[in-house]
């Protein structure tokens, strides 16, 4: 079961369906079973249930998650696939103990892949959209997968499956959503 | 919150109104009319019913009229934001973008230079789903243009309902065309939702089609009863 926690500022809000609702759409696509929480809602039985998580984007004016840094400790001790996009990547890097730093960026923007990893293989950049206006500072037991000429792009834990991406592959690059869950599916039968 | 929703009278932004309105309160509708015909922002046809429709809903339409020049016209969409937050005290902006990234980029970017929520509820839908619950909510639209093969002339007027949605299927499925029309395929007008409290009835319509490429144009129209 994966886990999709909703970062939107409140349960069942308006920007579900935007920013929530597209990566259930994919799940479904790929026959993934899920189950949806709000991050104010996330407790020990979906924590422990879940062999995967994704972590929503929001709203570019919506911060509220950032206020509840305590509402995202169980990342640090998940170490199963994790795949935090925008607002999601910097839920995760937060977890992590790292900062932000203003960075806007809204639209189509060209991203360079600058370091292998299984998420990216094969591509050496791709156009994706983004809807940000903080990016995240790496922290220190994350490498950098992507950057625009703006910002980083996409990281990964040094030893774990945790992805954060500051793009939105749900809305222009559903591909590195498909691998992400190809790499869930990996994780899943190692012993 | 009180939002205000870009609307042009079809069946996406008249969706997104009708969802805004289960989860915040909708003050106003705003509506930018482009005289630009090749707009890609705001041109559709029968705009100028948006006023009708709005009665309809019983909300306040906010009204702005551009050339339909490309960057300008964001400046005719700031000053229409403006208007409805002066008036209505809007916190946010609602919008039908479906998969239109250049619609969504540019209206978030307007939005973030007046500190204004911005909400897509139908961002990147599941479009099957889209169409179902469109028809299943009570949603009358009917196909008022046409701008690409395989629709001819019959198109135009005609109700999307379980059997038309059952040929846009197949036709989706066949011409390689979204099912929701969001290459601008073809352009809706709903003519009754769950958000009026009258229905629109169309009096007189006149048709202009010429290979493949038509719209049918609501001359005259009233309010009924539902």
């Amino acid at each position: 079961m994966i886990l999709v926690v909703d970062l939107c500022y409140r349960d069942g809000s308006l920007s579900r369906d935007e920013f929530v609702g597209p990566v259930e759409r994919l799940l479904r696509k790929n026959g993934a079973p899920f189950t949806v929480r709000h991050y104010t809602a996330v407790g020990a039985p979906e924590v422990e249930a879940a062999d995967a998580a994704f972590l929503s984007g929001t709203a570019l004016k919506d911060t509220g998650f950032a206020g509840h840094p305590e509402r995202f400790r169980w990342l640090l001790s998940f170490e199963r696939p994790v795949l935090g996009i925008s607002s999601g990547m910097r839920a995760l890097a937060a977890a992590f103990g790292a900062g932000t730093e203003p960075c806007c960026e809204i639209g189509m923007t060209d991203v360079e892949v600058l370091a292998p990893d299984p998420l990216f293989a094969g591509e050496e950049g791709f156009p994706a959209y983004e809807l940000h206006e903080y990016a995240v500072r790496v922290p220190d037991t994350f490498v950098s997968l992507a950057a625009s000429d703006r910002c980083v792009q996409a990281i990964r834990h040094r030893s774990l499956p945790l992805y954060g991406l500051l793009f939105h592959p749900e809305a222009r690059n559903e591909w590195i959503i498909e691998r992400f869950l190809g790499l869930v599916e990996t994780a899943r039968h190692r012993p | 919150m009180k939002l205000g929703v870009l609307f042009s009278g079809g069946k996406d932004s008249t969706f997104a109104c009708w969802k805004a309105m289960q989860q915040e309160e909708v003050v106003c509708l705003i509506t930018v009319i482009s005289r630009n015909p090749e707009s890609y922002m705001f041109h559709t046809p029968n705009i100028r019913l948006a006023a009708l429709q709005a009665e309809a809903a019983g909300l306040p339409l906010v009204e702005v009229e551009t050339a339909g020049e490309k960057e300008e016209e964001l400046l005719d969409l700031k000053q229409a934001l403006l208007a409805a937050r002066e008036r209505f005290g809007i916190e946010g902006v609602v919008t039908g973008a479906v998969l239109s990234v250049y619609q969504a980029a540019r209206v978030q970017r307007v939005c973030r230079e007046l500190d204004l929520w911005c909400f897509n509820p139908l961002w990147s839908p599941d479009q099957e789903a889209y169409m179902e619950e469109l028809i299943d909510a009570g949603f009358r639209v009917i196909i008022v243009g046409v701008f690409s093969s395989p629709f001819d002339a019959s198109w135009l007027g005609r109700e999307i309902d379980r059997r038309t949605l059952d040929e846009l299927r197949e036709i989706a499925r066949k011409y390689r065309i979204t099912l929701t029309g969001e290459g601008g395929e073809f352009e809706t007008f709903v003519v009754d939702a769950p958000i009026f409290s009258r229905r629109i009835a169309i009096e007189e319509a006149s048709r202009d089609y010429r290979n493949y490429n038509g719209v049918l144009r609501i001359e005259r129209a009233g309010l009924v009863a539902k």
